[in-house]
């Protein structure tokens, strides 16, 4: 919407195009966060037991559900003052982070563990089968028409106003998104490195078997990444509803799709490859359909996938896959 | 739930009630998180913004079901002494049913194709029936069309709609543009798709497993895409109507005088038309089957076949595994043309809508809920799929979720698909029939 918004500016700007760049810059950095954040939840997974979690995506979608049933229980509005809503987002981001976990934590538990050491195509057969029953699930429970939520947080800041009236804007919700994800990074960066699970969780993906020799429990390593991928997931679903403002049951189905692709771009199984590849694919898909077509948009996002695949298969920050006879 | 389990439903079972009573109060909390946010609570739109509406009896009775369900489990299948499998069979009863099934295995696919030569002349066939069967068919040729790709080649492809739908919008465009018949555009129809397959295929080739899965799945979408936005090609969203139908020989199924009806002196019936339909795709069904069998044991099926269980060594050999490939995605597409521009005369109408990512998923479901590789499998596995789809037709809103958790309790109950062994299309001296667990099918090397 809001790129509709940027497309009728570029023909009103016809000179500078400083400032439309600098406007697209920012948008993509915001898309590329939430991008970035569910595909971290891609890449843990596919690292540890090397396996697309299909359903990744759909658990993005029902988190924003559950982040839009507890805002509304709250009764936030705009009206309501800036402290006591960012106080309420974190309910609303914790309930919902907490909620996404239970639902990532059954998916592993029912369709992924009973198929552990079966032939590899097992668990992605479940995984799309748990994709279909998480979207028709919400699609019964919620209903099947897009739920508009009213902007919660407005205002921002006019970085630099051009002759002709083109205001380059940095919004709040543009900052709040932002930070929540370098803080949220940072934390799971650190868990990744520094606690026990971390090391248990780099354990596995190195070598699944002499981790559990070593008396590392797998199956609950397994069970926690998938756990700290839905809360992540969580964090993105709750950003897309507010930056947004719509959400239906079939959102998890191409940002999904990105993200997995800004997880391959990143280098999998590497964190930092996985945001820089959400950022690379937001941009991407930002400058896209600000200078070319909106409608190919996911044409464009698709495509870059399967070009990173070809010429850069390891991605941007991953490690080369050696092939051993 | 003490009295249950002392007395026990049978002798010899054994329940651990506080290991019991602590996971049924864990299954009712995470019930709780998954159920009571979803279903108790709803948003509705109301006059500015959301409302809330509380269902909390609904939640609470599929609560309820689940807790209850578990501790049926529990007192049925997992309450066992421990070291025993809760599902084992004997020993004796195994190798029985396998000695059984072994002979009905051999008699089965004739059986299957003479019932499906003369179905539609029994007595109880009808216009419903009728449908439904060209449908199941249509996913039977899907199925042994993917089967190539996944099942032989170990390619996984999770956009082979893609190719479906490149083959039902050549015959409409064809038909559009410049007037072709069905027949002109049938084999028009396989080149382009096996052309969009070699197209698709020499970016992916150095690609593997799932990696190789989602660049097919991200070509089936850019290919909806495109002719979602292509308006003034492809019509868009709208989609193209007025698609003609197949003759027969050069006979019209209509009324008028020089008709199919006329020119065999039968009475007119629009039965005719569908009959001749379902024999159409029978045919091309079987033309798929036969080419397939063909093709394993020609030098490019046995390729096909050895990249699957090991692309490192085939190369050794000196085998292109270029061409290799291409031949499989090729071959897999054309099928999906053909099967694609059946399915435009079939409706008369198509659109992007047809050919969603559900439709790959359902045929890839179907090749391996039969057990990859296995021809027989993925007819049992569409009569299943798509005849379950008819049952539950009912309960229109629910059908997909059923689906949905279908596909995941049967893939957890067979991995290896419903027909599990494979029989090698090279031997020695006799046949024998191996366990699917020692191919490297859909490894997706």
């Amino acid at each position: 919407m809001e790129e509709l918004s940027c497309i009728s500016a570029v023909f009103v700007s016809g000179g500078s195009l400083m400032e439309y760049f600098l406007q697209q810059l920012i948008n993509g950095i915001t898309l590329g966060s939430i991008y970035g954040l569910i595909a971290i939840g891609y890449t843990m997974v596919y690292g540890i037991i090397g396996m697309i979690n299909f359903a990744h995506g759909d658990i993005f979608m029902v988190s924003s559900f559950i982040a839009l049933i507890v805002i509304t229980a709250l009764g936030l509005t705009v009206s309501t003052g800036l402290g006591l809503t960012i106080l309420a987002l974190i309910l609303v981001l914790v309930t919902s982070m907490v909620i996404a976990s239970v639902f990532g934590w059954t998916t592993e538990r029912l369709a992924y563990r009973p198929l552990r050491g079966s032939f590899r195509l097992a668990p992605l057969i479940t995984a799309i089968g748990i994709s279909i029953v998480l979207q028709n699930y919400i699609q019964i429970t919620q209903g099947a028409r897009v739920k508009p939520l009213q902007p919660l947080i407005e205002n921002g800041y006019t970085l630099m106003t051009r002759a002709d009236g083109f205001t380059v804007q940095l919004s709040n919700m543009q900052i709040l998104i932002i930070t929540v994800t370098i803080i949220l990074m940072t934390i799971f960066s650190l868990i990744i490195a520094k606690t026990s699970l971390g090391r248990a969780q780099r354990a596995c993906e190195q070598d699944r078997k002499m981790a559990s020799l070593l008396g590392i429990n797998v199956d609950r390593t397994i069970s926690m990444t998938f756990v700290m991928g839905a809360a992540l997931a969580a964090v993105a679903g709750l950003m897309f509803l507010l930056y947004y403002g719509v959400i239906d049951f079939f959102i998890g189905f191409v940002a999904g799709v990105k993200a997995f692709t800004a997880a391959v771009l990143g280098g999998i199984g590497s964190l930092p490859g996985a945001m820089l590849g959400g950022l690379v694919i937001g941009l991407i898909e930002t400058f896209w359909s600000a200078y070319f077509s909106i409608e190919y948009k996911d044409v464009a996002a698709f495509s870059m996938l399967a070009i990173v695949l070809i010429f850069l298969p390891q991605g941007l920050l991953g490690k080369p896959e050696v092939e051993k006879v | 739930m003490t009295d249950t389990a002392n007395s026990g439903p049978q002798p010899g079972r054994h329940l651990d009630i506080p290991k019991v009573t602590k996971d049924l109060i864990v299954t009712a909390l995470i019930a709780t998180a998954i159920f009571g946010s979803t279903i108790a609570f709803r948003t509705v739109s109301a006059a500015g913004g959301l409302r809330l509406e509380v269902r909390y009896d609904v939640a609470f009775y599929v609560i309820a079901a689940v807790v209850v369900g578990r501790l049926l489990l529990w007192l049925f299948f997992w309450s066992k002494p421990a070291g025993t499998s809760a599902v084992e069979m004997p020993t004796s009863i195994k190798s029985g049913v396998a000695k059984i099934s072994a002979k009905v295995g051999k008699g089965f696919a004739p059986t299957m194709l003479i019932f499906a030569l003369v179905f539609p002349f029994l007595p109880f066939t009808d216009r419903y029936l009728l449908d439904l069967s060209i449908l199941i068919l249509t996913y039977v040729m899907l199925g042994w069309g993917l089967n190539i790709v996944v099942g032989l080649a170990g390619l996984l492809d999770l956009g082979y709609v893609a190719f479906y739908a490149i083959g039902a919008y050549s015959y409409a465009l064809l038909a559009q543009y410049f007037g072709f018949s069905f027949w002109m555009c049938l084999p028009l129809a396989g080149i382009l798709a096996a052309f969009w397959g070699i197209i698709l295929g020499f970016p992916v080739l150095r690609l593997r497993g799932d990696y190789l899965a989602i660049v097919t799945l991200a070509f089936g979408e850019i290919i909806r895409i495109v002719l979602l936005n292509w308006y003034q090609f492809t019509g868009g969203p709208d989609g193209l109507s007025g698609i003609p139908r197949p003759s027969f020989f050069g006979l019209e199924f209509t009324r008028r005088e020089g008709g199919f009806a006329d020119f065999f002196g039968l009475d007119y019936s629009s039965i005719h038309r569908i009959v001749f339909m379902y024999f159409l795709i029978l045919a091309l069904a079987l033309l798929t089957n036969f080419v397939t069998n063909r093709l394993r044991r020609l030098p490019i099926g046995r390729a096909w076949e050895a990249l699957r269980e090991d692309e490192i060594a085939c190369r050794s050999l000196g085998l292109n595994t270029t061409s290799v490939k291409l031949t499989a995605f090729a071959i897999g597409g054309m099928f999906a043309g053909f099967a694609g521009s059946f399915f435009a005369t079939r409706q008369g109408f198509i659109s992007p809508e047809s050919f969603t990512f559900i439709e790959s998923a359902l045929i890839l479901a179907i090749v391996v809920l039969g057990g990859m590789g296995s021809q027989v499998g993925v007819v049992i596995a569409s009569i299943a799929m798509i005849g379950g789809f008819e049952i539950f037709r009912e309960a229109e809103q629910f059908r997909m979720l059923i689906f949905g958790l279908a596909m995941v309790v049967i893939m957890i109950w067979r991995p290896r698909g419903l027909i599990s062994t494979r029989i090698p299309s090279i031997f020695l001296k006799e046949k024998k029939a191996v366990s699917a667990d020692m191919v490297a099918q859909g490894e997706g090397h």
